[in-house]
Parts: C-alpha cells; structure tokens; sequence
C-alpha cells in the first residue's frame, strides 16, 4: 500500500506503544460499538499512479478536446488567451499547498498577493476598496443584495431581466432565508435594461413609503449585459441613487480596458466573474468571484480584506484586516457565512493582469471587440439570420436563428469541431431559436470565417 | 542567549519591506504578446457610444515577463506551506497533497471544458461527477449527494436550507437551530443567513454534548441541531445516536458537520448514527491542496427523504449516457452558477480511486495515531484540555504561560522560528488561550518528535527567557505585524504617487 499515511504498519506498532496503548482499537474507546461502520466502504479498490492516469485519461478522451475545438461558448466564462507563466506560479507548492494566512509573518507571498488582487481590481473597477475574492460572481452579487440591503434596511432589489440568469438564481436562493423580493427590471428592444421601465418600478415601490424609493435597496445590473449588449448604465445609476438605493454593477473585467469603469458610472458596488482572466473554466468551477464597493462600506462587506502593517522596525507587512465582520469573531452577527476566499484563482487574476499590464489589457479588449464585431457582420450576412438586440456589444451577441439552435451547436460541435454558442432556448424557451455567441482575442481570423461558412453551410442542410 | 540575540539583529538589519508589483512599474514594458489582430480594425468610437467608452485607463504596472516571474516567486518564498513542513492547524487537516491529482485535474480535456457545452460532448466529465457522488454517498453512509457547495461554510448553508425546506414542506411552525458553544463560527453565521434563530448549547465538562442541558432545550420550536463530529476537542461525541434520537423526536434534523471527518472515513459513517445532512470538505478530508485560503469544496450527503430538495442542476444517468436536469419543483434552487467546484472535486475523485477501501481507513487510523502521539509527546508541558484519547486533534489551554508574561499567540509566533506554522490559535472559544493541534496521518514520526521538541523548548523559553517569546518571531521575513495599527489606519490598496 502506497498511501500517503507518514508510517508504516512497524513504525505505528511503535507509536502505539508510545502512547501506552497496546492496540489502535485501545484508541477509539469513545466510539461506542454500535456507530461503528460494520463492513468497509463499498468503493472500487485503490490504484497506483499510472491506473489514475489511465482511468482519467480515458474519462478525458470522451468529452470534446478544447485544446483543438475553438470556442464561441461564452456567457460568462470566455476563451481568453493564458500566458504560460501564470500555472508554473499558482502550481508552486508555496502558494498551492498554503492555507489562509493566519500567521501573517509566514504568510507575506500569500497577503501581498491579495492585497496586489484588491489594487488591481480596484483600478480596474474604479472602486475604492475590493476584497481578496468570493467563490464565484453568482455569489458575489447574492452578498452584494444582502449588504445594499442590510445597508439602507429596505428588502426590495431590481434586477435587470439581463443579470446572468445563473446569478438572478443564486441571488434567490441567498435572498429567501432574508425574505429579500426581487423584482425584474426588463429590458428595451435594444437589448438595454429599460430606463424607462425602472423608473415606473420605483415609483410603484414608492407608494405607500414615505421616503422616495419607498422600499427599494438595490439595483443590479450587468455589463456588459448577459446577451452581450452594452449598458447606458449613467441614467439607471442615478435613478436609482434618486431612489435612495445602492447601485450594483456586475463586470466583465476585460471588457473595462475599453469600457468606462463602474466607479466612474457611480456603483456603488461592483462585482463579478474574474474567472476567465488567467484561469482555465474547470468546468465551472472553481471560479473567482470579485467584490468592490465604495469606501464607506467596508466595514460591512462579506469576505477577507488584507491591509498593510508595519513590523516593529517599520518594515511593511501586510495581515489580514477587519476580521470582526467576520463569522470566526462575530459568529451569529457576521456580515457574510464565508469563510474561505477563492485564492488560488484570484492568484491567477492577479498574475495575469501584472503580465498583461495597461497595454496588453486595451489590445485584449480591441481585438475582442474588434473580431466579435468582424463574426457580427458576417453571420448577419446568412440569409435568415439577424441579430436579436440592436444595442452595442463588447465581445458576445445574440443572433436569431431559421431554426432552433440547439441541433445546430450539437451539429456544428459534432461533424465540424466547433463550440458555436450558448442555446438560448437552455435558459428561456422563448428563445429556442437564438444563439448567443462569445468571441475572444484568442479566435483567428480563419475560424471566424469558417464559423460564418460552417454555420451557412449548416442552415442549408 | 548573547547569540540569540545578536542572531536576532542581524536578521532583523537583513529584512525588508515585502515588495508589491506595483513597484516594479516600467512604462513601456510588457509580460505578454498577443497575436496579431488580423481582422480589419474599426475605431471603437464607432462601436461605442461615448458615454460608455473608458475616459481614465486602469493603471497596471507595466512589467516585463522575467520580472513578473520573479516577484512571484520571491513572494512564493515568503509563505510556510505543507511541502515544506508540519502545518497543524487544528480543524483544517492540512494533509500533503498528491502531486498526482494536479496533474490529472489539469488535463485540458477536463480543465478547459466549458460547463455550457452540450453534456453529450461532456459525458466523460458526467460520468466522474455521477461516479464521485456515488462513492461519496457511500463514504458517509448518505443516499444522495449534492457537489455544488463552493466551500464548506457553502455546504452548512445548503444543509439549513435544506432543513428548511423540509419543514415548510411539512408546515412545521419551526424556529430554531441549536448549536454547540464549541461549534466553528459558520455554524452560527449560516444559521442567520438561512432565517433561523441560534440557540447555543454549552458543552459538558467532557468537552462533549451534554444531553441533560439539550433535553432542556427541546421543543417544536427546535427545527434542527448542527453538530461537529468528531468536535473541535477532538473527541466522538460518544452520545451522537442518543442526541439524534432526541432531535428526531420532535421532527428536527440533524446536521452534521463534516469538518472533522478526516477522523472517521472508513470508521463511522455519519448516515448509520442518525446524521440527516452532513458536508464534507474536500480540501480537508479529501486531500485537496488549501490554494492560500481557498478554493474549497463542500458537497452535502443526505437522506432519501431530503433528496427531493437539493439544489439543480443534477446530472441523471439514463442508459448509458449522462445528462443535466436543470428544474426540479421542490429544490431549494440553484446554490452555485455552474455546478461546483469541479476543478476540485477532479482532485478529491483521484484522491478516493488512489486509496479505495483499504486506504480510506488508514487515513483516520494514521489521523487518530498521530494525534495521539503528539499529545502523549507534549503532555507534560501542554497537558489536553480534555482527557482523551483524541481522534484527529487536541487542544491544549497556554493559560498558565501567562504567569510569565506571555500568551498563546507569543508561543504561536516562536513556532515560526523553528520553521512550523502554528496550531489554531484561541479556538476553540470554549478553552483559554488554547492551541489546537492536528498533525494529520501524512506526518511522519521524524516531523512529530521534531514537532514536540520545537513545543517543548518554547514552555521551556516561556519560564526561563518569556521575553524571547514576547519579541518572536525573530528568524521570519518580517517581525510581528501590528494588526490594531494595521486596522485603524486601513491601507487596502496600492496607491500610485502622483505624477
């Protein structure tokens, strides 16, 4: 038996002694005899390395090969370029097999990479503060409800119809236990969360409250949007902070090398998905969820915060900080239940964003607008295809289809080898027939055409 | 001493502020090349409109590759990680972890794999989830298994949800959940998320449950209890059944936490002794590397008649292929935006199929042995704040060091002298000033003596030369950090000088 247990079967009978009991069975005199397990644990039987690798090897070889099938999937975890540097880093054994930095003065690789993770996101979101991240953006924007409402003690939140429908599901799920009401904000035909109609749910909410606002704690919004479009978020920002609400934004952190930051917009906080800046999709998880906000509610924000400190010569240091929000100090009255950070991945984040630098950032952004842009302008050129949304895009669309799309991206991925998009009648059967389509900077300029060929190609068939 | 001392200045001339990247900014400089453009470029202004251009450029550092990798690594180097020595911190089970399941979990046909493609090009992926949450199942004795929580404290809240569920199903006029006062922090904190109330029960002087104070607090207001198992002395609730008999009595479900179950793999299965909803940590019991403070996983084993309500989505196996379910009509919902932590989950799946049967019960048994023979090592300085014999770890109270002038945390800090991080320190809550100490099986003989050598010489340190103690550490890249100063004056970011 290989194991991975630090003694063998002599070496315990030595241990035991030690201890000055005679058998291990002397050791587990607190189990009474009848919780103890009867038979062993019915698993298949172990294996040594190399059966591993054939089994997952074999698991492996039945799903598609994303290394040779370009993707067009995104819907919040895109296809972007890794530089090779970031996993020879995260997988160093001083990051990896480290835990939360308890004891800061063994832990200085682990705080100074967070706190470089809050200096990053916070120029890149243009918030004052943001903390050392939460599992995923799902979550991320659920936390940032609780906090608007707990912050302004009203339980109403307007969610734009074009939050990812992912997060509008984590955010209920969070928001029963609190009995938070969220009310969906629709969209224009432009593909845009409609001013117009925000305005008409604020003052409906206000009927009846004295306050303006009346009840209503929270806007979220997405952008870009979930069907890819570009906010005009200025105005929805400012009704709602008429409202006496928070306003939160959801962000795609590429998209803000060329799209005005969520801090200039007036969040007042922002959050997301930072997954795709530097770490593979896992399948969809483990994510890295981020959350910024302005500097007046730190102190009510979920999650860890890493400051700088001095050591008793005026070295700089830094430790984990404000840890009084949190569940170990604060038990029943935390802000948040969470406990861990998703770390690792935010160390691919920040390793990315340090690689990229301010120039790397803005060309990733233009070549994504630009070739999602280039793929718009020939899928609309398909006869019977048409955009769904007329409203700017970043880097994903929806298109409309002849046909439902579903068959379609099963066939385009099956006899031509290429991931075309999300099915949109997947999360709302009154779009079966449109696809939404993601392209990065990563896309060459010959898979856009063959994608656009492919696809006419397909129609016909 | 005199050398001591005169090694401490030396150390302490040496030091220097922990760099940041922002630090190492040259204007012009870059760490990455993309591929060219290729595609005929537009002037963005004509794609977007201008109120939603950028006006003011995040400012990155601008630094080239060979320096990015060299920070990194120079930071890397600042961190007391598992590679490198003992790390006991009580309750967190930092185990070595298989170099092996990086490599498996980093294949691109599973690490690369979107989880929106169509399940049929995924069905390999399927199929090791279906499987894992099968063996899972039959590790804690529990018929379903949800792998969507993110984290353990993730897991807690799906579970009260849960419980929830099945009492509004029932229409139970239920209120409260009881916990333990030698719970962990998330007990309490997911118990208010969820809506409930917390009612805290203190433990016996045994450090267990005591069943006389809980009968007390039985009502049908009680919609459940949230137990750890082994708790966080380090002992089986010996009375786990009698307790969950007692819950069951008045329709309350009994939550177990699996925090401690490194202890009880292959030993006790929380489904046979009454446990309706238990997680488990993958990053703890299952081997999964820490990642400096996370990811975790925290799937939730249940019983049949919880089934109904575990979160969507759920993969179904039909003949002999895999597919998602996306609704199910009495779900608490959708708890995590894709499916969990598969990443993670690849490496807890690699981790089971390597020990199987035989190996899983070797992992309690060298948790618990271990445990014990580090207690039994340091008794005489750090006697156990309950009698034992323990499972996978023991607390100690430091109390009486502060005759000398120094507490628990200035022990903790000389510790990192002799290369360890320390224990848990001052939890759990219901011991003064303790450390808690888990070793875990993957420690050998050799690292536990040295282990207890390195303890022992600091209760000796503690009533000879306390202040060595209360300066310590002295041999780390930076001194003690004053966290109070750190708080008030709050710097959490980087701040470029003007230009």
């Amino acid at each position: 038996m290989a194991g991975y247990v630090g003694h063998g079967p002599t070496e315990e009978r030595d241990l035991l002694r030690a201890i000055g009991v005679s058998c291990f069975e002397d050791l587990l005199v607190g189990i009474p005899e009848t919780a103890r397990q009867r038979a062993p644990v019915d698993i298949p039987p172990g294996m040594s390395e190399e059966e591993l690798r054939r089994l997952f090897r074999g698991l492996g070889a039945r799903n598609y090969d994303p290394e040779k099938v370009p993707s067009f999937l995104g819907a919040g975890l895109y296809d972007h370029l890794i530089p090779a540097a970031i996993r020879q880093l995260t997988l160093r054994s001083e990051f990896y097999t480290a835990y939360t930095p308890y004891q800061a003065e063994v832990a200085q690789g682990t705080l100074a990479t967070i706190y470089e993770f809050q200096s990053i996101l916070c120029e890149l979101t243009g918030m004052d503060v943001a903390n050392a991240s939460v599992y995923d953006g799902g979550s991320a924007a659920a936390e940032a409800v609780l906090l608007a409402s707990s912050v302004t003690g009203r339980n109403r939140v307007l969610v734009s119809a074009a939050l990812h429908p992912h997060a509008r599901q984590v955010m209920e799920t969070y928001a029963d236990g609190p009995g938070l009401d969220l009310v969906t904000v629709p969209l224009g035909a432009d593909g845009r969360t409609d001013l117009a109609a925000l305005r008409a749910l604020i003052d409906g909410s206000t009927a009846g409250g004295s306050a303006a606002g009346g009840n209503v704690a929270a806007l979220v919004l997405q952008n870009p949007n979930f069907f890819g479009i570009v906010e005009d978020a200025g105005p929805l920002v400012e009704a709602t902070h008429a409202a006496g609400a928070l306003a939160v934004i959801s962000a795609d952190l590429v998209s803000l090398g060329l799209l005005e930051s969520p801090g200039a917009l007036g969040a007042d906080i922002t959050v997301g998905e930072a997954q795709s800046c530097g770490n593979p999709p896992q399948y969809g998880g483990p994510l890295c969820g981020y959350f910024a906000a302005k500097k007046e509610l730190v102190r009510r924000m979920p999650g860890r915060l890493v400051a700088e400190a001095n050591d008793q010569d005026g070295h700089r240091g830094f430790v984990l900080t404000l840890q009084t929000r949190e569940q170990h100090i604060r038990r029943d009255k935390a802000t948040s239940n969470i406990c861990t950070n998703n770390n690792l991945m935010a160390l691919g984040v920040t390793i990315y964003f340090a690689l990229l630098g301010p120039e790397g950032l803005r060309e990733t952004a233009d070549q994504c607008l630009q070739k999602a842009h280039y793929l718009e302008e020939k899928l609309a050129a398909i006869p019977g295809v048409r955009r769904v949304h007329a409203g700017p895009f970043f880097q994903e669309f929806a298109v409309e289809l002849p046909v439902p799309a579903g068959p379609v991206v099963a066939r385009m991925l099956r006899d031509e080898g290429i991931l075309a998009g999300l099915d949109l009648g997947r999360i709302d059967a009154g779009r079966a027939r449109q696809l939404l389509v993601a392209v990065t900077e990563k896309r060459t300029r010959a898979e856009l055409d063959r994608y656009a060929e492919v696809l006419t190609k397909t129609l016909r068939a | 001493m005199d050398n001591q001392c005169e090694g401490d200045i030396l150390v302490r001339k040496r030091r220097k502020n922990v760099p940041v990247i922002f630090e190492k900014d040259t204007p012009g400089a870059a760490g990455y090349r993309l591929p060219p453009m290729e595609v005929p470029r537009k002037d963005p202004g004509t794609l977007l409109p201008g109120a939603t251009r950028r006006q003011v450029a995040a400012h990155l550092p601008a630094v080239n590759e060979p320096e990015v990798v060299r920070h990194y690594i120079n930071l890397s180097s600042l961190n007391h990680h598992v590679d490198k020595a003992l790390y006991p911190l009580g309750s967190c089970t930092m185990k070595y972890n298989p170099k092996i399941n990086e490599e498996l979990s980093g294949r691109p046909d599973l690490a690369a794999l979107h989880p929106l493609a169509p399940a049929e090009a995924c069905q390999g992926m399927l199929e090791l989830l279906w499987d894992f949450s099968r063996e899972l199942a039959a590790v804690v004795g529990m018929d379903e298994i949800s792998l969507h929580p993110a984290a353990g404290a993730q897991g807690e809240m799906l579970g009260i949800k849960l419980v929830r569920a099945y009492h509004q199903a029932k229409k139970n006029a239920k209120t409260t959940i009881l916990v333990p006062d030698s719970a962990h922090g998330t007990n309490p904190a997911t118990v208010r998320l969820v809506g409930y109330d917390v009612e805290e029960v203190a433990s016996g002087p045994d450090g267990r449950l005591d069943l006389d104070r809980l009968r007390s607090r039985i009502g049908l207001h009680v919609a459940g209890i949230m137990v750890t198992n082994p708790n966080t002395v380090g002992l089986f609730e010996t009375r786990f059944q009698e307790m969950a008999d007692l819950i069951h009595s008045v329709d309350g479900l009994v939550y177990m936490d699996g925090a401690n179950l490194n202890a009880l793999v292959g030993l006790v299965r929380p489904g046979d002794i009454g446990a309706d909803i238990v997680h488990i940590n993958l990053h703890k019991t299952f081997s999964t590397p820490h990642g400096g403070g996370g990811p975790g996983s925290g799937p939730v084993g249940v019983k049949a008649a919880l089934a109904r309500f575990l979160p969507v989505p759920r993969v179904v196996k039909e003949g002999d292929r895999f597919r998602w379910i996306e609704e199910a009509p009495d779900s608490v919902g959708r708890l995590h935006p894709f499916f969990g932590n598969v990443g993670i989950i690849l490496r807890a799946y690699a981790y089971l199929r390597s020990l199987g049967p035989e190996g899983l019960a070797e992992v309690s048994r060298g948790a618990i042995v271990n445990a014990n023979y580090l207690a039994k090592q340091v008794e005489d300085d750090y006697p156990a704040s309950h009698p034992g014999p323990f499972l996978h770890e023991f607390v100690t109270s430091l109390a009486w060091m502060r005759k000398f002038g120094v507490k628990n945390i200035d022990a903790a800090k000389r510790l990192l002298d002799d290369g360890f991080h320390a224990p848990t320190v001052s939890f759990p809550l219901i011991v003064p000033d303790c450390f808690m100490i888990e070793p875990t099986e993957t420690e050998s003989r050799a690292s536990l003596d040295s282990f207890a050598v390195s303890l022992r010489n600091i209760a000796e340190e503690a009533r000879s030369c306390p202040e060595v103690l209360a300066t310590s550490p002295h041999w780390t890249p930076v001194g003690r950090l004053d966290e109070a100063g750190a708080a008030r004056a709050l710097k959490l970011r980087w701040e470029w000088p003007s230009r």
